[in-house]
């Protein structure tokens, strides 16, 4: 089960309001390499998983996803918070306002709504650390363009520590999956799903 | 938030950073005994920063955290603010 600690797991401080930024990084709480994403696909494929490594591994990223989340709705949240809705129009969030005013929703940065078709939970361990090895370097990729969007310094520092979390968790994946490998090739099986079917 | 409020809070979220990263290297590395002492050290300092932080600050763990009267849970500031 989870338990809710009232803190951020980086701090986030913006100073200063910026809706056209705020609109691009939704993107990383609803759009498809984004945070929500991330934890429910990992969180999804933990049931499945066959070693402790990897139940352990997919249980806690998907945990730590959860707190990256609520940094980037906290990101957002500060970034509109008081903006009045001429402003958010001319930012480019006037259709983002029309339909949720100063609320976070979870949406990409083109508006599409966050839909489960973003990730996979395949039932076989090699497709799924892959995909999430995959996961990982697209969301590293995106927060490296929303740095290159920023100059605030309070936005840039909070991304930074984002974009190096997902290089982190693409780390431990790879070594999850190596340990797979390995465990699966010693018993000299030449199969790709971890139980026989009898 | 206050200058001592926040200068906890940070030394807080900074011990349980380090909890979290041996945490997941932990788990693709069961066997390394010095990440375990070191994680477990982290743990003794943060519940000291955090009996420090709660006593003047309130409750940071739903489930844990003592509170006072009137249930201090709801009080502002949340982290989002």
């Amino acid at each position: 089960m989870w338990v809710y600690e009232k803190k951020l797991e980086y701090p986030v401080r913006i100073r200063t309001c910026n809706p056209k930024m705020a609109k691009y990084i939704i993107s990383q709480y609803g759009g498809p390499d984004g945070e929500l994403a991330a934890s429910l696909r990992y969180l999804s494929q933990r049931f499945s998983m066959p070693t402790d490594e990897t139940k352990a591994i997919l249980n806690d990223i998907g945990t730590e996803e959860l707190a990256h989340l609520e940094m980037v709705g906290s990101m957002v949240y500060q970034l509109t918070r008081g903006v009045p809705a001429d402003v958010l129009e001319k930012e480019g969030l006037g259709a983002y306002y029309t339909d949720h005013d100063h609320a976070v929703y979870p949406m990409s940065a083109a508006g599409v709504p966050f839909t489960a078709a973003y990730i996979q939970s395949k039932g076989d361990v090699i497709a799924d650390l892959h995909e999430d090895l995959a996961a990982e370097q697209k969301a590293r990729a995106t927060y490296e363009n929303l740095i290159n969007l920023a100059d605030d310094p309070d936005v840039i520092d909070p991304l930074r520590f984002l974009r190096e979390r997902e290089v982190v968790h693409f780390q431990r994946f790879g070594e999850a999956l190596r340990l797979v490998q390995d465990k699966f090739a010693e018993k000299k099986f030449y199969m790709t799903t971890p139980m026989p079917r009898m | 938030m206050d200058e001592n409020r926040e200068r906890l809070m940070r030394e807080i979220m900074a011990a349980d950073f380090t909890i979290i990263d041996l945490n997941l290297y932990l788990d693709t590395h069961p066997n390394d005994f010095r990440a375990i002492m070191l994680r477990n050290n982290f743990i003794n300092r943060s519940v000291m920063l955090r009996n420090e932080y709660e006593c003047m600050y309130g409750p940071i763990n739903a489930q844990l955290s003592m509170s006072k009267c009137p249930w201090q849970w709801i009080k502002s500031p949340w982290p989002w603010e």
